[in-house]
């Protein structure tokens, strides 16, 4: 009841009644949307300090935003990785095709041939250029968004559509929903739909690194929304309290489906900026300038290669397509917000920075577009030789109850006898 | 098989131990025997844990094999899962079982499901040691017996000894296993066999046979039970704490019970179970757990569906009541003598 008393008796004076503060987006479809208060700024001007610097040394950068490629797309300021022409091609090039392939496999899905699919378009630039800054044998542990991973450290993407498309030849016997790849010769941990689970991992893996004396580092992704987690709170306690070596990332792309990154705190404060009260060093960078990313995680890597402990990264950057095919942003989001965001696209931007470099042309973009689109299309049907989701080219009936267990134990196998039964009643000519 | 008494040992001297001392010399001798084991958890590093299973093992090995953490079962549980990816054989307690919600989906979405999604690529080789049950005036946040939920995931084993014996032997053998194994340890029988006569004076586990623990390594196989007590007049199916109720129950009655303690719930050792009832025609089950959905439902269920034609009497069940473990009306809580006398009496009385 408002205007209550409280125990005592006395009345609250005048205090107005409580009000719960339920977070809302600045703009809701149809929305006309203006960017022009989203503090930006100007590329070059943030400090690069030491990687072996104190982790409070860093937190300035918690709240600003690091960036290399200015608005001519001429690469300024400390944090510059100088990555020569070749190097940028070559990100530039993976970054393409991640982007055809994604493309390629959402109409896939539309097609029928798969259940689901998860694009990354827009945010390349987070896992691609973060993957080329660590070593190929760090341990990545990444969300379902960065594809872009493997695609850099050149894992086929045949093996990719084998497991999107759940068939015969997908290496996890299709037993993961697409996306969810697992590569161990790849240092590619097995993705999970379980939000941030992946991240008290990734700390771990890293605490095992550094008992044993090793010099391999782990790197963990999450998305903003999922920063929420309890799962976020344990890693980075456990990061902070054994100085892991570890880089944590936080792409922020503004949303989680259809919640705002309000709904994870972002009306407060930063996300970088929860490192600050964990007392690790945090980095906040504009996720779609590739340069700014390949610099931060390379700093945060070198940080932890020399024991000087774990770094916390907001990627902040934008969710320019759906959350995945099942999900329509039209209905909770302004269509005006992709069009307008003000830190443009990672793959056009690290373009013209090659262009500006005299490293590039607009014809050598279109030739390099064509052959990514290309080599999509090809490792697609190839995959889809190997059959395509619901069409009976699956793994072998058995498989459904391997690997729950290293032995197989005697209520799965009386399960699978079951099941094989079952097989038979319905289609009385079925073999394997 | 069972009849064997499956105990790989020995021909090592024995002495005698209690469970606690029994679960601390496991953890030295696969610390000793492989160097990717670590042992973690709250308190157990340089104080060596609060009931001691650790006590002095970080002295011994070092701060890189054994640690405390902070006060956080997600990640400690989680941390785990990410060292069992780097080739590490993490054996994290968990203070008390009471506590282990936190790390529920590091453990049920997360290391139960690593070999089946990667498709082996990827294993979580952990051995979760938590002290459960009742019986310590500990309340309900500190007695209770959540093994059930444990025995519902995929994945997961559940493995509870009864003796400094098997303690020893299924806690090694729980290490070695390359599946994530919960360990819940009867903390009432730490330090003695508890009989279910709580006004009585408590017995050390130096009067107890099965304190005579083999020096050296030995292990028990995970998936089978032991027949605590061959008879012809009833199966008594049972694990931990209540194994020792059992037998001091229907020693009390004379009854010439059979009681096997299944040592490990999952995977179960159904051949005993089978072979047991089929002989006696008569089955009590008994837990410390609340009763709905308990692990003794599903004992009950494939009793009835493997051994119907030979049951002579329905199956009892003996188990804690459906409500949270009470502080002061503990023993009111505990299914003691009285409760499985009845069950007892009834089985005997039908057929």
């Amino acid at each position: 009841m408002a205007g209550g008393r409280g125990k005592s008796g006395n009345k609250r004076g005048n205090l107005p009644p409580l009000e719960l503060h339920v977070p809302e987006p600045k703009y809701r479809p149809g929305d006309t949307v203006d960017y022009s208060d989203l503090a930006i700024p100007p590329a070059g001007a943030q400090p690069r300090p030491d990687e072996t610097c104190a982790p409070a040394e860093t937190h300035p950068l918690c709240l600003d935003l690091i960036r290399v490629l200015d608005d001519d797309h001429r690469a300024v300021g400390p944090w510059d990785p100088r990555l020569d022409p070749e190097t940028l091609r070559r990100m530039l090039r993976v970054m393409a095709l991640t982007r055809a392939f994604d493309e390629r496999m959402f109409r896939m899905q539309r097609q029928g041939k798969t259940s689901f699919y998860m694009k990354c378009t827009g945010e390349e630039a987070t896992s691609v250029a973060a993957a080329f800054a660590l070593a190929d044998d760090d341990m990545v542990f990444p969300s379902y968004r960065q594809q872009g991973i493997l695609i850099a450290r050149g894992y086929p993407l045949v093996e990719m559509a084998n497991q999107i498309y759940s068939n015969r030849a997908d290496r996890l016997k299709g037993r993961q929903m697409p996306v969810m790849y697992s590569s161990r010769d790849f240092a590619c941990f097995t993705i999970s739909g379980n939000l941030a689970t992946q991240y008290p991992q990734a700390v771990g893996w890293a605490m095992a690194s550094a008992i044993r004396g090793d010099s391999r580092i782990a790197a963990g992704w999450i998305g903003e929304g999922s920063s929420a987690e309890g799962d976020f709170h344990a890693a980075m306690t456990f990061a902070a309290v054994f100085n892991a070596p570890v880089v944590l990332n936080v792409i922020n792309n503004q949303w989680a489906i259809s919640s705002f990154s309000g709904f994870a705190g972002s009306e407060r404060t930063t996300f970088a900026a929860r490192a600050i009260g964990y007392g690790v060093a945090g980095l906040r960078v504009d996720g779609n300038d590739a340069l700014a990313v390949y610099a931060a995680v390379q700093w945060a890597a070198d940080r932890a290669r020399a024991n000087a402990g774990p770094t916390l990264i907001e990627h902040f950057t934008y969710r320019a397509e759906a959350h995945s095919t099942s999900d329509d942003p039209s209905a909770y989001r302004s269509a005006q917000e992709r069009e307008e965001w003000p830190l443009g696209d990672p793959v056009t931007r690290l373009g013209r920075h090659l262009i500006g470099l005299g490293e590039w042309s607009l014809e050598q973009q279109e030739t390099m577009d064509r052959e990514v689109a290309e080599e999509v299309r090809a490792a697609t049907r190839q995959a889809e030789k190997n059959g395509i989701l619901g069409q009976g080219l699956h793994h072998p009936f058995h498989t459904m109850f391997e690997d729950v267990y290293e032995e197989l134990p005697w209520h799965l196998e009386e399960q699978a006898e079951q099941a094989i039964r079952e097989r038979r009643l319905k289609w009385p000519g079925w073999e394997e | 098989m069972v009849e064997e008494g499956p105990v790989s040992l020995s021909e090592a001297p024995t002495r005698r131990l209690g469970m606690i001392e029994a679960i601390n010399e496991a953890l030295d001798i696969m610390l000793e025997r492989d160097p990717n084991v670590v042992i973690f958890g709250e308190d157990v590093g340089y104080f060596g844990g609060v009931f001691r299973a650790t006590a002095g093992l970080q002295q011994k090995y070092g701060k890189n094999r054994v640690f405390d953490t902070p006060i956080n079962e997600c990640g400690i549980i989680g941390v785990a899962v990410g060292m069992g990816a780097y080739g590490l054989r993490p054996v994290p307690e968990i203070q008390f079982a009471d506590y282990i919600y936190p790390g529920l989906d590091q453990l049920i979405s997360e290391a139960a499901r690593l070999r089946y999604r990667s498709a082996g690529e990827f294993t979580a080789p952990m051995t979760v040691r938590a002290p459960f049950g009742g019986g310590i005036f500990g309340g309900q946040t500190h007695s209770q017996s959540p093994e059930a939920l444990f025995t519902h995931v995929a994945g997961l084993k559940t493995v509870i000894p009864s003796t400094p014996h098997d303690a020893k032997g299924l806690l090694i053998a729980a290490i070695e296993d390359n599946d994530p194994v919960i360990f819940f340890e009867p903390k009432r029988i730490y330090n003695g066999p508890f009989d279910g006569y709580y006004e009585r004076p408590a017995t050390p586990w130096a009067r107890h046979p099965g304190s005579e623990v083999p020096e050296g390594y030995y292990s028990i196989p995970l998936g089978k039970a032991r027949i605590v007590r061959e008879g012809a007049a009833l199966t008594v199916l049972a694990y931990g704490t209540m194994i020792h109720v059992a037998e001091a129950v229907l020693a009390d009655k004379g009854v010439d019970a059979e009681i096997i303690d299944l040592r490990t719930l999952v995977p179960l050792d159904i051949a005993a179970v089978e072979k047991s009832v089929q002989k006696t025609g008569k089955c009590l089950v008994i837990h410390e757990a609340t009763r709905t959905s308990g692990f003794g439902a599903e004992l009950a269920a494939l009793v009835q569906e493997r051994c119907f034609y030979h049951l002579e009497a329905p199956i009892e069940r003996v188990t804690g009541f459906d409500t949270p473990y009470p502080h002061s009306l503990e023993w009111a809580y505990f299914p003691g003598p009285i409760r499985i006398g009845e069950a007892v009496d009834r089985l005997l009385a039908a057929g």
